[in-house]
């Protein structure tokens, strides 16, 4: 793919005068192609390549194993398009991006303004509180499970603070088991975005604040008008990271729902992996597949630019 | 900043409440793990008689040991490939204004919206056809490949962020490409690739999926793997499962304490971009 843009390209660069600087500049554009290869080489082996095969066995009726694939057009779209199950995997996937966005990103920016101030204890709690993001999500859900259980341990808290009327069983009920996940993913994470939002926190030039509270600007103007505009990148790093992430969660409702109960926590990636592995439908999992990634593109997209165009 | 005031200290007392409550989970997990199996007390309640008789009996029986081994080499192995096709990668995506340059940065984003289950059964088939099914080799091609698209995407917004003056006095000194990339642009993405290794590191240590699918049915499993199974045998004896949740993200938590500078550094340097 990017071969033959390169020969087309390079063209202009014909060796003529040698003793030029700028000759040297035209031959590094070049040369430097050959850098991209083996990045290029092992790209298009394991990503590009694969999907655009996936993208093909999506018109087929192929079980995965079977050298038989028959055509048979938009139909397993169509089935996307029709079948409960998926339409509330994509709904269930548009609830956990926004609910653990939101929600991560509050919680890792308050964080983040609480840990960069004078406090004593700042950098060892930073270190505590980024420490959920580096546990192995497998094991986080194994805790969690645990945790969430009908006589686990957040119904005992419950049950210490006089909130027994509370409880619940919190992966169990069809009602809450989305809004549990949403909390697994936000407790593992939102150190994750502290941490990001404390970079674009500490690059806030300590002077204009001083200068800005000379001047009288209260805590909230001086966070609206001075720091918040310092911290445009890091939203769209974070607000990128966590949204793609939570489209195409898998391992954390793998482990503590299974997609259930009933359909309730099933996911677009959740019902990929049944359809492929348990029913051997890889035509319909891998439309499915197809279709999250559209959206994931497309909302990815109308937030990347809505970021980058409020940052100018 | 500001002294410590009264304030600060309310903001002190309150940052390390909200910090202990977002540590029960964790400090369940070590109590429980220290708890003999015939300790029935609550959860929350710190363990009166630790015993280690957990960690040993996880350790021999949930292969462990051998995960540990295999993990780490596949983590070692794909980072660094990682590393040097995604700074050698940069190079030209970031300095070439040619328009290929451009396109094969876009392309190369393409692979950060692509679910993975896409691609997932064609290359299945492959690596199956390559005879690596069960391999530790098949995850280093895979997250080599895999891991690609989002180490070039912050090396080439860090390098696009730095002057090219060296590159060019080392150009017209007379320093071929190959040379300046090594002795003058790669040094200049250090601090980047401080957060490239981090980033990899995590993602490829506790990635779950892709080597239950590649290594099922053979002898190697990663940590997670291991984890996976050895809860599906010992469901219910959680003293047991904590323990081995324990060893599971041991090494990964001792690299992150002793290097917490550094990560958290190596964050702030690769946002700039």
């Amino acid at each position: 793919m990017t071969g033959t843009d390169v020969a087309v390209v390079v063209k202009p660069d014909s060796p003529a005068h040698v003793k030029n600087p700028r000759r040297k500049r035209g031959k590094y554009g070049s040369i430097s192609f050959y850098f991209i290869v083996p990045a290029a080489v092992m790209y298009l082996f394991v990503v590009l390549w694969p999907s655009l095969q996936g993208v093909a066995f999506s018109f087929t009726d192929w079980d995965g194993l079977s050298q038989v694939r028959n055509f048979v057009g938009f139909d397993q779209f169509a089935r996307v398009f029709s079948d409960p199950a998926s339409v509330g995997a994509l709904f269930h996937a548009l609830i956990l991006a926004a609910g653990i966005t939101i929600i991560q990103n509050g919680i890792g920016l308050l964080l983040a303004l609480g840990v960069n101030s004078k406090i004593k204890s700042r950098n060892v709690l930073r270190v505590f509180l980024f420490a959920p993001a580096v546990i192995t999500p497998v094991a986080a859900a194994y805790l969690w499970q645990y945790m969430l259980a009908p006589t686990g341990v957040v119904n005992q808290i419950l049950s210490m603070l006089g909130l027994g009327a509370l409880r619940q069983d919190w992966l169990g009920n069809p009602d809450l088991a989305l809004g549990s996940i949403i909390a697994i993913v936000v407790w593992e994470f939102a150190g994750y975005s502290m941490v990001i939002y404390l970079a674009g926190l500490q690059g806030v030039p300590a002077e204009v604040i001083e200068a800005s509270k000379v001047d009288g600007a209260g805590t909230f103007r001086r966070f609206w008008y001075i720091v918040r505009p310092h911290l445009g990148p890091a939203f769209t790093v974070t607000l990128m990271l966590s949204l793609i992430g939570s489209l195409k969660l898998f391992d954390q409702i793998q482990v503590t729902t299974g997609g259930g109960p009933g359909y309730a926590t099933q996911t677009p990636s959740t019902l990929i992996y049944s359809n492929i592995f348990q029913f051997n439908d890889f035509g319909y999992g891998i439309a499915i597949a197809l279709v999250l990634t559209v959206f994931v593109a497309a909302i990815s997209s109308v937030q990347y630019y809505g970021l980058t165009r409020e940052g100018k | 900043m500001e002294r410590y005031t009264y304030k600060t200290l309310i903001r002190e007392i309150v940052m390390i409440g909200v910090s202990l409550l977002f540590f029960i989970p964790l400090y369940v997990l070590i109590n429980m793990s220290l708890k003999a199996p015939t300790d029935l007390s609550s959860p929350l309640s710190l363990v009166t008689h630790p015993t280690a008789n957990n960690y040993i009996n996880a350790w021999n029986q949930a292969g462990l040991p051998h995960a540990l081994f295999i993990s780490a080499l596949i983590t070692v192995c794909s980072v660094a490939i990682v590393v040097v096709i995604a700074g050698m990668a940069a190079y030209p995506l970031a300095r070439a204004t040619k328009r290929w340059s451009r396109i094969s940065f876009y392309v190369f984003l393409i692979g950060l919206l692509l679910p993975f289950q896409l691609a997932l059964i064609p290359l299945y088939s492959t690596i199956k056809d390559l005879g690596l099914l069960g391999s530790p080799l098949a995850l280093i091609i895979f997250y080599s490949g895999h891991q690609a698209p989002f180490s070039i995407f912050l090396y080439t917004s860090f390098l696009r962020a730095q002057p090219a003056e060296y590159e060019e006095a080392a150009a017209i000194d007379g320093c071929g490409p190959l040379r300046s990339f090594w002795f003058v642009v790669f040094p200049l993405l250090r601090p980047v690739t401080g957060t490239v290794i981090i980033l990899n590191v995590l993602a490829v240590w506790n990635d779950f999926f892709t080597p239950l699918l590649y290594l099922s049915g053979s002898a190697n499993a990663t940590v997670p793997v291991a984890i996976f199974s050895f809860v599906g045998q010992y469901v219910s004896q959680w003293n047991l499962v904590f323990a081995g949740l324990v060893i599971s993200i041991a090494p990964i938590l001792l690299v992150y304490f002793i290097m917490q500078r550094t990560i958290i550094k190596g964050f702030a340097s690769g946002l700039k971009g």
